[in-house]
């Protein structure tokens, strides 16, 4: 269910979720998730690597990365309100909502080598 | 042809050749006075006129220059290469080396820079176990060389280097020469190579070699550096004195001491949870074959910090996947020449811990490589790999049956923890699948499928390619990795990876090598030596056109200071223009083919790269990447 809510939500204005997120619009938050290097880490698609966790698709509930954002732990650093403002997290996780599911590995076959 | 004449570049430099004349020692004198440079400052005199040495029979033509003997010593060390730039500094030993020693064992590689030709025997050396020689002027080919030195240091590689000099004032023909003559040649190498000499004969140079090659072959190994004079390659051998060439014994490299090991047997078979780490532990195959011998007889988690190929990827005792897990319940920690044993810890206060590395009998004190110190409970200075033997015996001697069946079930759950943690690297190599740019994890699955059925050999670091190929990929031969450069110096990838495929040739086995960028564009000349000695090698490049690691330093710093977090690209991209590796590799003789974006588009031009490495060449592919 929730996958079929993310891949619905790929709309430009994506309305506010069960999860409280302010509503947000995807393209926007395209374009500041690649300004703001967020893509540095954590991918173009948010599918995390060694520098990064995964943050997408599916991410976790808006309130919790807000506080994560601000305050994060490990080698993350803060981006206060000063550097990226709510509306503009808003429009970044509205992006990273946007982003469609994954194949699963075992539907991969180079995964299964 | 001999004749008495003064010096023999004195004469060159003040007559022609075939005006050769018999001479005293008063008229070398004279010759040198003629010599007096225009600006009128102090003539400099040979040694021979100085001194006024009686003449001694030289030649204009040397039937046997000094130089020939040190090839004589060289190839008595069985290089089978020397990896150079050329330098007038070392014209007479590059010149005996090709015509003298027949250009074979060792086989001149001509290198665009000394930091390749450092880079290619640091990977030469890894692959074949003992060390590359490199030879370079002594003064600007030493810095260009430097920081594949630094980088072999670190990395416990042995590499033997000979730097060319004119040390005689007299013997220098140009300002050029001033330029690169030096006092102390391996000054400059000196605090991050084990042991230097400048020798003084060729007695002298015969015995420093041996001397040299030993010390760098026992561990901790590591290069070692010989000035080779001009002066000395250039004139003749005395004929008056039977130089030898001296023998280099096989190296019994130091076993950890007795008691040591029967301690750390004990606590080793008493554990619950022991953890056995390994970074640079495997210099042989036998290192490898040993060191599961011990894993599965104690049934014990490895975790494999891969500076070598220390043990199998998906041997069902691999828990490097879950090294926090494993770590933080360990109750015996051995670590095996581990570099940063002070990071490797247990959450739990009373965890014995043990080190064996061979670090402890070398140190040098001005670079800091040698990490953190390291607390540990039992510090077992000896190389891990001879001891290993030692160790698993005392382990035999020691486990009941009481402790065999507990190890069993011990292995039955470690290797269903491994199978879910393989199974959980896949789920996140599936994330960002079918992303362009292409995600570094599809990258390294569409490889493997092109290389798992072929005796392979990964040439490259993977750090930045977020080390999917030692998750993804099945690895269980010494060379199936090589690990990375030691030092962190950029520029060591390309270079290296070329050096560790000249290595592997002989072997038939198919290199690989992911390369970086911004490594690349520190060396990229050794793509023509690749082209040049047919060296077959199959580069992936991983164009992310950054330096990402730099970009998130910069970030990091932006966030704290509360700044502007939208500029970090400034001083890091590789953007604009976009660099064309494709061509660039054409250029230089290797076939190149991309960008590639498209993820779908990547097996395909994998499979025809390959088709041309299989037939002895380099190929290069262009893969626009995701950052790590």
């Amino acid at each position: 269910m929730m996958v079929l809510l993310l891949t619905a939500s790929a709309s430009a204005q994506t309305p506010a979720p069960q999860n409280a997120a302010p509503a947000g619009n995807a393209e926007n938050g395209k374009r500041l998730f690649t300004s703001y290097y967020c893509y540095a880490c954590h991918g173009t698609v948010g599918q995390g690597g060694s520098a990064g966790a995964r943050i997408a698709p599916r991410p976790i509930a808006y309130a919790a990365l807000l506080r994560y954002v601000r305050k994060p732990a490990g080698g993350m650093p803060p981006y206060t309100s000063k550097v990226i403002a709510d509306q503009e997290l808003a429009d970044i996780y509205a992006f990273l909502r946007s982003l469609p599911p994954t194949p699963s590995a075992q539907s991969i076959p180079l995964l299964n080598q | 042809m001999e004749q008495r004449t003064v010096g023999r570049r004195d004469f060159l430099k003040t007559a022609a050749a075939s005006t050769a004349a018999v001479v005293s020692a008063p008229a070398a004198a004279a010759a040198a006075q003629e010599q007096t440079p225009r600006n009128g400052t102090a003539p400099v005199v040979s040694r021979d006129a100085e001194t006024g040495r009686t003449p001694v029979i030289e030649a204009i033509t040397t039937e046997r220059p000094g130089s020939d003997f040190m090839v004589d010593v060289l190839k008595s060390l069985n290089f089978e290469y020397v990896f150079s730039n050329p330098a007038n500094t070392f014209r007479s030993l590059h010149e005996s080396l090709i015509n003298y020693g027949g250009n074979k064992a060792p086989e001149f590689i001509t290198c665009n820079h000394e930091e390749i030709a450092g880079a290619m025997a640091h990977g030469y050396g890894k692959i074949e176990g003992r060390p590359g020689l490199v030879i370079v002027h002594g003064t600007v080919g030493t810095m260009h060389a430097s920081m594949a030195v630094y980088d072999a240091f670190c990395d416990r590689v042995p590499m033997f280097l000979i730097l060319g000099n004119h040390l005689d004032a007299a013997e220098r023909r140009s300002v050029v020469t001033w330029a690169h003559s030096v006092q102390d040649a391996a000054a400059i190498l000196r605090d991050f190579v084990k042991w230097d000499d400048t020798p003084a004969s060729l007695h002298h140079f015969a015995e420093s070699a041996a001397r040299a090659y030993k010390i760098a072959t026992t561990p901790p190994m590591m290069p070692v550096a010989l000035v080779a004079d001009a002066d000395l390659q250039e004139r003749p051998c005395p004929k008056d004195e039977t130089l030898r060439v001296l023998k280099v014994p096989a190296i019994a490299a130091p076993q950890g001491d007795s008691g040591a090991i029967a301690e750390t047997a004990r606590l080793l078979v008493a554990a619950e949870h022991p953890v056995l780490v390994a970074d640079r532990l495997a210099r042989t195959p036998a290192g490898l074959t040993h060191f599961i011998g011990l894993a599965e007889l104690l049934q014990a988690s490895v975790v494999d910090q891969k500076n070598r190929m220390n043990f199998p990827t998906r041997h069902p005792l691999n828990q490097t996947e879950r090294e926090r897990a494993v770590l933080s319940e360990a109750d015996v920690i051995v670590g095996f020449e581990v570099t940063d044993f002070a990071a490797v810890r247990s959450s739990k206060p009373n965890a014995k811990r043990i080190s064996i590395t061979a670090n402890d009998l070398f140190s040098r004190s001005n670079y800091q490589e040698f990490q953190r110190y390291a607390e540990v409970d039992l510090a077992m200075a000896a190389d891990a790999e001879t001891t290993l033997p030692a160790l698993i015996e005392a382990v035999k001697r020691l486990i009941t049956d009481d402790r065999r069946r507990y190890f069993q079930d011990r292995g039955a759950t470690l290797a269903k923890a491994q199978q879910e943690a393989l199974q959980q690297a896949r789920e996140a190599a599936s994330y960002g699948w079918d992303a362009s740019p292409i995600s570094t994890a599809r990258l390294s699955a569409e490889l493997w499928s092109q290389v798992r059925n072929e005796d392979w050999s990964l040439v490259a670091d993977v750090v930045f390619v977020s080390n999917w190929p030692l998750r993804l990929w099945s690895m269980d031969k010494h060379y199936h990795y090589i690990g990375g450069p030691g030092g962190y110096g950029v520029g060591y990838g390309l270079p290296a990876a070329v050096g560790a495929a000249l290595a592997n040739r002989r072997h038939g086995r198919l290199s690989i090598n992911i390369q970086n960028d911004g490594d690349l564009m520190f060396a990229p000349g050794a793509l023509w030596t690749a082209a040049h000695y047919r060296i077959p090698l199959l580069t992936i490049m991983h164009n992310n056109r950054a330096y990402h690691q730099e970009v998130m330093e910069v970030q990091k710093m932006a966030l704290q200071h509360g700044r502007n977090a939208t500029r970090a690209h400034i001083g890091n991209k590789l953007e604009d223009p976009p660099i064309d590796y494709a061509k660039l590799a054409q250029s230089l003789g290797v076939h190149g083919e991309g960008p590639i974006s498209d993820p779908r588009e990547l097996g395909p031009a994998i499979k025809r790269a390959i088709e041309l490495v299989k037939r002895g060449e380099p190929a290069l592919v262009d893969v626009l990447t995701q950052p790590r």
